[in-house]
Parts: structure tokens; sequence; C-alpha cells
């Protein structure tokens, strides 16, 4: 029953995103573009590191980055459902779970992160970086995506104005971009910094996916940080649905 | 059968001085709304009406009270009988990146409705409410009465056995008022219990069976709007004294006449209406 209702909340999103599929392919190929053209090509050139290219440095990073992104702005428009256009009322009128509710709407973000992805490493082939693929990859930019698709969540049923939202974006997402080991390493900041930084799950995201992707393994420890995040994320988004008329 | 006990709902507010204080919205109301009748809540804006009917459909939890359908509780089997409740809000809250068609199969698979029932019933219901023609338009496309009527179709798509319709025929035209009045008429012969909130007096009066009257988040009374008239007085002396216009109300025509043609011209009789009741029971117009 749960999956039925799960697959319900997705078909909304899928029709929606199949009817735009177009438009959001190449809206989503602008950002690495110009990342990997100003950061690989352009600044990369100039730069040497130990383990290979600043390319193939910068492509994990930004799959992780991007995988943030995607996954969060995905959300966003649960927030005009709610506080503008009130069609979220539809779904708690119904029948199905609150559980099922968020977990449809985390998989319409998963989905589009993934699609997102794979522009990715396509555009970084192209570019010659020298990524290693494997399904493990894969399922950290799910867990990752499926974070920040939570913390969207959880800011879509508290904040009550779209500016709030924005300053979601400045004020945690926008900092994490550059401060998540996206396009240098964590070790080289200040110890008092790296604490902070080595606290957020973008950082554990892109240190999972620079190991992966340069041929290593899971480091367990980053792992279990992340799912953390996604078990507390996932509660505490539960708790802003089930609560979102009474406030 | 819908029985609403001592139900109590209270919102956390800002008060004097900023201190955190609490709003009551819903005030100990005890209720109970028979199968198939057509029952109206009437009250001013802000009287409570949506909020009892946001606790009766689960979309908040009320602070205190129990409400029951059928004698099962609510809180304790919310998602079976939320299947067989339908709502059309008081405001247009499609989903706006959905065509009118999509917007119905949305709601269908919400209730879980099986793939051939449903595409039947969005074709019954829209040839029904005279949408068959804009099926693919955009939600934003359609007129105001357009919208209405889709609202009320989407409420009825899983075939609902109780009914509710906040103010539904708002800021809409008189035509398409009357359509409305039509549609929500027929219902109950279909097996169909509703519940509507309303501020026009002409709605409530031409629709309901029976009907609340809400003032202050408090039921102030119930009865039918003939019982509140004639235990009121079904005839009105309207006229104007030093305190400015003014009324009196009579059981009988003829204790009405003599006491209009006492007054003389400025004195006019007329029935008496459930606005009368409402502003005698609550000491406020609508």
């Amino acid at each position: 029953m749960i999956f039925r209702d799960i697959g319900t909340v997705f078909w909304r999103d899928w029709i929606v995103l199949k009817r735009r599929l177009a438009k959001f392919i190449f809206s989503r190929m602008v950002a690495p573009l110009l990342y990997l053209t100003a950061f690989g090509w352009g600044l990369g050139r100039n730069v040497q590191l130990a383990s290979g290219s600043y390319l193939d440095f910068i492509v994990p990073g930004i799959m992780a980055l991007n995988s943030m992104n995607i996954g969060f702005h995905s959300i966003i428009p649960v927030h005009a459902e709610r506080v503008y256009h009130k069609s979220l009322e539809e779904y708690l009128l119904s029948p199905i779970s609150s559980e099922a509710f968020l977990i449809g709407k985390i998989l319409g973000a998963v989905l589009k992160s993934l699609i997102s992805s794979v522009i990715i490493i396509l555009c970084a082939e192209i570019f010659g970086a020298n990524i290693f693929l494997s399904i493990k990859l894969f399922l950290v930019l799910i867990l990752n995506s499926i974070i920040f698709a939570e913390i969207g969540f959880y800011a879509a049923m508290k904040l009550s104005s779209y500016e709030e939202m924005a300053q979601v974006n400045t004020y945690i997402l926008l900092p994490m971009s550059f401060m998540c080991g996206t396009f240098f390493a964590t070790a080289t900041l200040p110890t008092a910094v790296k604490f902070f930084v080595e606290c957020l799950p973008l950082t554990h995201a892109s240190q999972i996916l620079r190991n992966l992707t340069s041929g290593g393994d899971i480091l367990l420890d980053s792992l279990l940080i992340l799912l953390a995040y996604a078990t507390a994320g996932f509660f505490l988004s539960l708790n802003a649905l089930k609560n979102c008329q009474d406030d | 059968m819908i029985e609403i006990l001592n139900v109590v709902k209270k919102f956390k507010s800002v008060g004097k001085n900023n201190q955190s204080t609490f709003k009551i919205a819903v005030d100990n109301i005890t209720l109970k709304i028979q199968r198939n009748e057509i029952f109206g809540l009437l009250g001013i804006n802000g009287a409570g009406k949506t909020t009892l009917i946001k606790m009766l459909t689960g979309q908040i939890e009320p602070t205190a009270g129990k409400i029951f359908y059928d004698g099962k509780s609510f809180e304790e089997n919310k998602s079976s009988i939320k299947k067989i409740l339908g709502v059309v809000p008081q405001h247009i809250n499609f989903d706006q990146d959905l065509n009118v068609e999509e917007n119905l199969e949305l709601h269908a698979r919400l209730y879980g409705m099986k793939k051939i029932d449903r595409q039947q019933r969005i074709n019954e219901l829209l040839d029904y409410m005279e949408l068959s023609d804009c099926r693919n338009y955009n939600v934003r496309k359609l007129s105001g009465g357009m919208k209405r009527r889709l609202l009320i179709a989407r409420a009825l798509i899983h075939r609902p056995q109780i009914l509710f319709l906040d103010e539904p025929t708002v800021a809409l035209d008189p035509q398409v008022r009357r359509k409305i009045w039509n549609l929500i008429e027929e219902l109950p012969k279909s097996g169909v219990t509703i519940i509507l909130t309303t501020h026009y007096i002409e709605e409530a009066e031409n629709l309901c069976q029976r009907t609340a009257i809400i003032s202050n988040g408090k039921l102030i009374a119930v009865n039918s709007p003939q019982n509140f008239c004639e235990n009121l007085g079904k005839f009105t002396v309207d006229f104007y004294d030093t305190s400015g216009k003014s009324y009196k109300f009579f059981h009988d025509k003829i204790s009405a006449e003599k006491y209009a043609a006492n007054l003389g011209e400025n004195a006019k009789i007329r029935q008496t209406n459930l606005e009368d009741v409402f502003v005698e029971l609550t000491g406020r117009g609508l």
C-alpha cells in the first residue's frame, strides 16, 4: 500500500519532469560546463597535484556539489505548494501517509539529481577527466541528494516566505559549496575551521566520491556520517510535515 | 453520523509585549450531524468554521476533544475514514503544474482508485460539470466558475460519503452560484452527507436542512433555518426611531400589521430571515 502511495507522489513529479525534460537537461549542463571550463581547463592547467590532474580532483567535488544543489532545489516547489498554491492540502487530506509523501518527493529529487550527475560525468569525459565509475559512486550520489532533499523539505515545511527559502541557499548551501572540499582539500584549512567543515555532509560526500573516482573504496566513517544525516533529516522532515498546518 | 465532542483548537499566538500566548479558534464545540443531511456552519470570517472543517478532515489535530464517524474514533482510524471524506476548500488549491485531467487523476490515485475506474469517473465528472472541453487546459487558464466546478469534481472523484464544502460559492457571480447550488442539492440523493460553511445567508437558507451558528469559535445554536426564524418570530417590522433603524419580531402577521400601522409610513413588514436570527443570537451582522 505504501509503495502505491509513494508511486503516486513520484508519478506527479515524473509527469512534470517529463514535460520539461529537455529544458531540465540543458539547464543542468550550464553549471558543470562553467565549472569544468573555469577550474578544469582555466585554473586547472596551473595547478599540479601529486594525485593527478586538478580536473580529476574537482570532478568528484562538482558531482557532490551538484547532487546537493539539485537535491535541495528539486524540493523547493513543495514550499510554493504549501505556502502559495496550497496544493499540499490535497495530500494532507488524502489517506496516504506522511511517510509516503516524503519518500515520493525525495525520490523525485533523487531522479533529477541522478540525471544531472550523468550529464556531469559525460561532460567530464569530454573534458578529458579520468574518473573511475562504479555502482558505489552512484549510491553515494543518491545518499547525498537524499540528505539535501530532506534539508530542502524541512525548510519548505518550516519557512513562511520565498525570501527565507533563498536565505537557506545563501547561508547554508553557498558556504558549503566553497568550504566542503569541492575545489580544494579540507586538510589545508586551519584546525578550527577544518573541524567545523568536517561536521558538514558535503565534505564527506566529496571525500568518498574523490576516493571512489580514483579507484579507491568507500570511506566508512564518512559513509556513517552521511547515513546519520539522512536518518535525522528524514525524521525531522516527517515531523515538520505532520505539523505544517499547525504553525 | 458525525459526532463532535467538546472539540477545542488553540493556535500559538503573539500577544501584547511580544508574549507568547494562545488564540482559541474553536471553543468546546459539541455537535451531531446526521447521515444524508445538508448541514450548514454559519458564521462571519474568522468565526472558526474553517478550523473546525480542518479538524474534521484531519488536516490539523484538535487541542482537545474527540471526533467520531459512525461511532469510529477519527484519531484512531484516520486513514480509513479519510477515504470516505471529500473536501472542497475555500481557496483554489490545484496543482499549478498539472492540467485539468491530471489534477483529477492525481486525486483519484491518492485515493487508490484503479485505472479503469478512475478514467471512467474522470470522464463522467468532467461531463457532469461541463468541463470536458477543457480537460487538457492548464488549471490557471480556467475561469473562477470553472475552477469552482473543478474543485467539486475533484472532491467527488473517489465517491465520498461525506462532502465538506468550505465557502463553495465565495466570490462567484449569481448565475454560477445558482448552478453550484443546484449541484449541491443533487448530491444527498446519491447518499452524500454535506457539511457546508458559509457566510452567505441565502446559501444557508436555500441549501441547509440544519444550520449551526458559530461566533468567536463557540457554537451558539443549531436548528433548521425555518425553525430558527419561527422561534424568533416569522414576521419582522422594520422601522426608524430615535436610535436609527430598528426592528421587532412577531409570531403572527396580524400582530405585526397592527404594530406597523401604529408606527405609520416608516414601518415595513417582511419575513424574518436567517440574518435576523444571526444578529439576534450573536449580536453582530454577517
